[in-house]
């Protein structure tokens, strides 16, 4: 197939329009508004589904892309192009938009224009940060997308709303402004903003440290790291469940692309002189936070707990490659590495979206989130205890579902540079089964605890088509993840082949 | 010489309109002073027409070397006439509201336009000198031109006091500079330093350069000469202080552009050092002490001072890009300044000025609209994209980058980030919180429509920021 349609502009500007039509109008027109809203997020995912089949995966140059110039004086382009790294992230962006729409369906109860618009101009934004090719028109939807979220969160979040808000916007805030300094120090030395020219650019060790601690200080922030990660409990636990959702299905993972896209690409040789820090930092993530998640009473903050867990796999894969092609001396393992995180951030992606959904199933209808709030769930709502557990497996890293198969490579990989590495990481099969399946026992087993939980209602068909889809995914993306592995194998590779090279020369 | 006088026709006319208007204005019966209004806005309009007709294609140099019309003038005079136009919109609205409004308002206001329009194109100390005078006098005059209250007379007393001195500081300055250089237009000054060898008139220019940019701080705001402003923005009626903080910072930075960079770029590294430590100390106090403001003015005061502070940043510089920098980063603040006073106009009713922060509260159930305008200015002051204030600070950090200072850098960044908890709290009384009455506002339909053109700008300029940026720099010449 070939449309030779402008995929990427379209995939960014069509939920942004759709969310200004959606603000104009208004809060009088509420079915309009929620099925208008849905419509665009089917839309603009058919549309991500197109540019998938026109996809060519066996290139790993950029795809699909747009060049015009944007602010001419300083060659700044409007550039986007994708590769097999961005488009599975944003296939994902697009698929769980329509879930989160749908989510959000009788939930909320007021400014509901609002709130949907909100969710459309975020996916367009996050499109676009995913399909940059110019490292300003990156930061430009990197940041922008601080804005709806910093709304969803206030206005439509719980008590504790405002603190959590504001924290999570000057947290990324504060980190995102020096990956602007580097990008402008860099654009002092290259004269382009162009991602690939970056890349591709010579500097010295002293600088590329610089330059690596900068954007660490950017990505570590968003995806989140152990120690900079403590806004995300806040804020996971204060947003609507929409909101939680985006914000760990996709938004943390923009954290994992940014390493991906800039860390090792354009500061390879400082990414290998810090690779034990951050591998250190991320076994402190996968196994410290582990145990933190564990203690948690709030069902949301063990979800974010678990998340930040998770995402130490990512940069763990990420970061190890170093060691790994040292000691083996072979380009497999670490590409193997790679792959898995990639992988884990898009299982990472269905299984952290499909908890917080499940938790605000039951928020909606007890509106609490502490766990000894609940008991017996299995007894009133049978059909919904049987997707939590599915995703509860999965989220443990239950083998058949799309939870394994990244940790798995991911640890797999990690092997290959060191026993014990490995062995650390292999402990969070153990801690993620003992704080998912320890507050699954206590959520939905047992009596039922009390008149409320005696009182729920199962799941209607709107949740049921949600949870069924999700399940779904990951059941067959964890028995058959090959589609996703075609996709950036290539991209991938090459990648590797180039961080593997110094650049101070 | 009759070209010359051409040259100066935008500024003739100026002059001679608001002296007719003011003629006008004391003979009109007229009680909500519409013709001295109008004939005003006319004026203004008329201005821009001529300064365009009369914009030359290179720089004129006119009047033995003491006027000069280049790009740069013509675009700073075409900003300074439009952000006024602007203002007036506002503050008509402002003074009917409040029943305070008097024609001297507007014939003032075009008089301190007329300094702005000299400052913009002088090419000699003097000419910079005259401008300012006309500038501060008229506008220490607009803020005290309503005796209640009390506060406004107070803040009249402060700024002419302390503008009296600072002009002091500006002359003594200048006059030390003559006496080394023994000229008075910029470019003999330019090419005396540029030569020079010896030791001890190297030592008085820079001795001369001190007290310059004294004079220049005073006028900017920049700390630790700031004293003022908080108490001025304050103080004087909500008109006025939109005025101050918009098209007279265009002006400042003609004259600091004039003295510094045309005149005296051969002492780059000794200002350069100067304006560092003003930069730095005004984005540190301007945005910290922002925080605990509860008034928004005073707020905005403050914040001021912490634009100031990132204004600099494009002059420390000394490049030509640094300078558009700086251009644009003004020019950009003058409308996100522009709109964020004008919403407090909105908001306010007569006999109740909604200049606290509790004013904001649940502005977003009242009027979902102005609510997403200030939302838009104030995230576009915070520096976050998709909005002009981003591009401006962009801009400026990436030429102070550019010629080095990447420390500093890091630091006005950090300093953003402090800053954008305060606008942040604006947006979430607006957005988070509850309204504390349904009041509707009293505003006319011109007053709407302007500030949300105004608004809109903003945003638009956050999407399409190169045409200005190629603006501010053909007008540089970079």
């Amino acid at each position: 197939m070939d449309l030779n349609l402008p995929f990427l502009s379209l995939l960014i500007w069509t939920p942004i329009l759709g969310g200004i039509w959606v603000l104009y109008l208004g809060d009088g027109q509420e079915q309009t508004v929620k099925v208008f809203s849905l419509m665009v997020s089917i839309l603009v995912f058919v549309l991500s589904l197109l540019a998938y089949a026109d996809f060519d995966t066996t290139t790993s140059a950029m795809q699909f892309v747009e060049l015009r110039s944007w602010i001419d004086a300083f060659k700044i382009n409007y550039h986007l192009g994708i590769d097999g790294i961005a488009l599975p992230l944003i296939l994902l962006t697009t698929f769980t938009t329509i879930l989160v729409i749908l989510s959000a369906w009788d939930v909320i109860e007021y400014r509901i224009s609002q709130f949907m618009a909100a969710f459309l101009i975020l996916e367009g934004l996050m499109n676009g940060v995913f399909a940059s090719v110019d490292a300003i028109l990156f930061y430009f939807f990197w940041e922008a997308m601080l804005i709806p979220m910093f709304l969803i969160i206030g206005i439509w979040g719980g008590p504790r709303r405002v603190y959590a808000t504001i924290k999570f916007f000057l947290y990324t805030f504060l980190g995102s402004v020096f990956m602007l300094v580097a990008l402008l120090y860099m654009y002092s030395k290259a004269g382009s903003f162009s991602i690939p020219d970056l890349q591709a650019m010579p500097l010295s060790l002293a600088e590329q440290k610089l330059i690596f601690i900068a954007f660490f200080l950017a990505f570590a922030v968003k995806i989140p790291m152990w120690p900079v990660h403590t806004w995300l409990p806040d804020a996971h636990v204060e947003a609507p469940t929409a909101g939680s959702v985006v914000l760990a299905a996709i938004m943390l993972k923009m954290g994992g692309y940014g390493f991906i896209r800039f860390s090792l690409p354009i500061t390879p040789d400082a990414s290998m002189a810090f690779d034990s820090w951050m591998i250190v930092l991320s076994l402190i993530a996968i196994v410290y936070i582990g145990f933190v998640a564990l203690v948690q009473s709030d069902m949301k903050k063990l979800i974010a707990y678990s998340s930040i867990s998770h995402m130490g796999f990512v940069t763990l894969g990420f970061f190890i490659v170093f060691s790994i092609y040292a000691t083996t001396n072979d380009s497999s393992g670490a590409v193997m590495a790679l792959e898995g995180s990639m992988m884990q951030m898009i299982s990472h992606g269905f299984i952290s979206g499909a908890m917080f959904l499940c938790v605000g199933v039951l928020y909606d209808r007890m509106h609490s989130r502490e766990i000894s709030a609940y008991g017996g769930v299995a007894n009133t709502m049978p059909r919904f205890a049987a997707f939590m557990l599915l995703f509860t497996m999965a989220n443990a890293g239950l083998p058949g579902t799309t939870g394994f198969v990244g940790e798995f490579l991911v640890i797999l990989g990690s092997y290959q540079s060191g026993f014990w590495i490995a062995f650390l990481a292999a402990l969070t099969l153990i801690m993620g089964a003992a704080y998912s399946l320890w507050m699954y026992k206590r959520v939905i087993f047992g009596d039922v605890a009390n008149e409320h939980v005696a009182e729920l209602t199962d799941i209607n068909t709107r949740e049921t088509f949600i949870l069924a889809v999700l399940a779904i995914t990951v059941l067959v993306f964890g028995i058959w993840p090959a589609p996703i592995f075609e996709m950036m194998q290539p991209s991938i590779e090459n990648l590797f082949n180039h961080i593997i090279q110094s650049k101070t020369g | 010489m009759i070209s010359d006088i051409l040259l100066l026709a935008p500024e003739i006319v100026l002059l001679t309109m608001a002296c007719i208007i003011l003629v006008l204005d004391t003979i009109s019966t007229d009680h909500d002073k519409a013709l001295t209004y109008w004939l005003t806005q006319a004026t203004l309009v008329l201005t821009v027409f001529l300064i365009v007709w009369f914009s030359p294609a290179a720089e004129i140099v006119a009047f033995n070397g003491h006027f000069v019309t280049d790009p740069m003038s013509v675009v700073l005079k075409i900003t300074i006439c439009l952000v006024t136009l602007v203002v007036f919109f506002y503050s008509y609205d402002y003074l009917k509201k409040h029943e305070i409004i008097r024609g001297e308002y507007f014939v003032l206001g075009l008089f301190a336009v007329l300094g702005m329009l000299i400052m913009s194109s002088a090419a000699s100390l003097l000419t910079i000198y005259m401008g300012l005078e006309l500038l501060s006098l008229s506008l220490y005059a607009m803020v005290a031109m309503h005796k209640h209250p009390v506060t406004a007379s107070e803040a009249a007393m402060k700024y002419f006091v302390l503008g009296a001195l600072a002009s002091g500081m500006l002359l003594y300055g200048i006059s030390m500079i003559y006496g080394v250089t023994g000229a008075l237009d910029l470019k003999s000054i330019a090419d005396f330093a540029n030569q020079t060898t010896d030791a001890n008139s190297s030592l008085l220019l820079v001795f001369g350069l001190v007290f310059l940019v004294v004079g220049i701080g005073f006028k900017l705001g920049a700390v630790p000469f700031h004293m003022w402003v908080p108490d001025i923005y304050e103080g004087a009626p909500t008109a006025v202080t939109l005025f101050i903080s918009t098209a007279p910072k265009i002006a400042a930075f003609a004259m600091t552009f004039r003295l510094l960079a045309d005149g005296l770029q051969a002492l780059l590294l000794d200002w350069q050092g100067m304006l560092m430590v003003l930069s730095v100390l005004s984005m540190a106090t301007g945005n910290i002490i922002a925080i605990s403001q509860t008034n928004i003015k005073r707020m905005l005061a403050y914040s001021t001072i912490a634009h100031v502070g990132f204004f600099l940043l494009g002059m420390i510089s000394g490049s030509n890009n640094g300078y558009a920098g700086s251009m644009f980063y003004i020019i950009i603040y003058a409308a996100m300044s522009m709109g964020s006073f004008g919403i407090i106009i909105l908001l306010g009713r007569k006999g109740a000025e909604a200049d606290t922060l509790n004013d904001f509260k649940g502005l977003a159930r009242r009027s979902p609209w102005y609510a997403f305008i200030m939302l838009i200015l104030m995230f576009s002051m915070a520096g976050v994209p998709p909005l002009a204030g981003f591009w401006s600070k962009w801009f400026v950090i990436k030429e102070v980058i550019a010629s080095g200072h990447v420390t500093l850098a890091a630091i006005a960044v950090v300093f953003s980030v402090i800053g954008a908890f305060y606008y942040l709290r604006v947006v979430k009384l607006m957005y988070f919180d509850e309204p504390e009455n349904m009041i509707a506002f009293k505003a006319s339909q011109q007053m709407r429509f302007v500030l949300s053109l105004n608004g809109i700008l903003v945003l638009l300029i956050g999407f399409m920021p190169g045409m200005l940026i190629s603006l501010c720099l053909k007008a540089i010449g970079g």
